[in-house]
């Protein structure tokens, strides 16, 4: 009897690893202006991910010959600290962080008024120091807020946020478990004002449909990243506000 | 043809401040008719311009700024120094002496790495290299004192509306106020105590620059700081 109880269930209801919708996010803590050394900076905890990061800049571009005379560079690095995983990892930059690395300065670019100072460039540092799936996207949601909070001019926040398959089906948001052993994943970044794709990533074997389902699927959720973006920013000033 | 938010309301990135026909001020740029705001900080509607008041920006040199600056290296002829522009500034030994460069000037006699000096943008190159000088009344090289950080857009608000702020915190302490419109500032009075007051003070302005009334309540917080101290 029970035992039909419980198979009768399951068919009602597939259930996600962690026994979220299909269509939820992790919950999403994000900070700004926390390291008071550097120019700009964020923390963002998106599930169990936790990642800082600084923004230096706009400054001198050392060395000088990689300098744009035009506009300025962008310099991005992301890097996994030793104890973010289990087991640990080595601290020496790996070909996955130097290429994230560059996918971040992609999605980040368009967004930047880099064109009004030539000739010297803005670091980005993103440091994980827990991972736990989707970390490129939570770093470039942390460096949207490092950005603004550096006073950098920007035409819109970046946000990101992964879609893919797990099981057979389509998902927002893939956790470490899902990312490793699903389908596909699907990182978007995002401008909403804008409506505009910024960086569009595909890892794994989806039919065309599904693509386009995963595609509208984060966008979904990176509209609901950008608010809690906003609220960050606008923390930093809304609370001193009710002080008086 | 319309506004989208309120005078004074804190706006994000990418936020449409205004649509139609309408002069773009500072931190916005047009996009497709729209008018979107550049730098978090809070919006200003005056006639036929919108404008963001920055709340987080990066200095801007222009030319007859006062500066305050660390030398970071000599060269030949001149000294570099770091004002948190965007490019190092240039201070060549006739704009620092008053007298050509010769080979009997010791340069970093007058000045070494590591020396703050307080100066004036003079000239911007064709680069838009900002040039300094330190000749004149109260330039030169800073023998004491603390020197603070604070965001370069909210320096008007820490002068104040004619110098009332500064003025006010002047009186209060009795310290001595360099400020540098690059966003540092030097603090020197007589007795350390006096300092660290004016120090806390002016992280506080940094923190509450967007609110109103915030004269009055600085000479307050002062008052309760002195009492705190005796």
């Amino acid at each position: 009897m029970s035992k039909k109880k419980s198979r009768s269930r399951k068919k009602k209801k597939w259930e996600r690893v962690d026994g979220r919708e299909p269509n939820e996010l992790r919950p999403i803590k994000i900070e700004s202006g926390v390291l008071p050394n550097a120019d700009g900076s964020s923390y963002i905890e998106m599930g169990r991910n936790k990642i800082i990061v600084g923004v230096f800049g706009p400054g001198e571009m050392h060395p000088k010959h990689l300098a744009k005379p035009h506009m300025a560079v962008l310099r991005c690095r992301y890097h996994m600290a030793p104890f973010s995983t289990d087991p640990r990892r080595s601290p020496a930059p790996s070909r996955r962080d130097n290429e994230i690395s560059m996918v971040m300065r992609y999605a980040l670019e368009p967004a930047i008024f880099l064109e009004r100072y030539p000739r010297s460039c803005i670091d980005v540092y993103a440091e994980v120091l827990q991972a736990d799936g989707g970390t490129r996207c939570a770093s470039i949601n942390a460096a949207t807020v490092a950005l603004v909070d550096a006073g950098i001019p920007m035409r819109d926040l970046v946000v990101s946020c992964a879609a893919g398959k797990y099981d057979g089906k389509v998902i927002l948001d893939l956790g470490d478990y899902e990312d490793k052993e699903g389908e596909a994943d699907v990182p978007v970044a995002y401008m909403p004002k804008l409506s505009k794709v910024t960086l569009l990533q595909m890892d794994g074997i989806l039919s065309s449909e599904e693509l386009e389902k995963c595609i509208h699927l984060s966008i979904e959720g990176c509209n609901q990243i950008y608010e809690m973006q906003r609220e960050a920013l606008k923390k930093k000033y809304g609370i001193e506000k009710e002080e008086k | 043809m319309s506004a989208h938010f309120e005078s004074r309301d804190l706006v994000i990135p990418g936020d449409v401040l205004y649509e139609g026909r309408i002069r773009t001020g500072d931190n916005t740029y047009r996009m497709q008719g729209k008018v979107c705001a550049t730098r978090i900080g809070l919006v200003d509607y005056g006639r036929g311009i919108v404008s963001v008041i920055a709340l987080e920006a990066s200095y801007n040199s222009l030319v007859g700024d006062l500066v305050v600056g660390k030398v970071v290296d000599i060269e030949l002829g001149q000294w570099m120094v770091e004002i948190d522009s965007p490019s190092l500034a240039i201070l060549s030994v006739p704009d620092a002496i008053d007298a050509p460069f010769s080979p009997d000037v010791v340069m970093p006699d007058i000045l070494d790495v590591g020396d703050m000096v307080i100066a004036k943008i003079v000239d911007l190159d064709r680069r838009r290299t900002p040039i300094l000088s330190t000749l004149g009344r109260g330039l030169g090289k800073v023998e004491e004192g603390f020197i603070v950080r604070i965001t370069p857009s909210k320096i008007p608000r820490l002068i104040g509306k004619k110098g009332s702020m500064v003025n006010m915190i002047l009186k209060e302490t009795g310290c001595d106020i360099v400020i540098g419109q690059n966003g540092r500032i030097l603090i020197h009075g007589r007795t350390r105590e006096q300092e660290e007051i004016v120090v806390d003070v002016i992280n506080k302005i940094n923190k509450e620059a967007h609110t109103s009334g915030l004269t009055n309540r600085i000479q307050e917080y002062i008052k309760g700081l002195k009492e705190e101290q005796n």
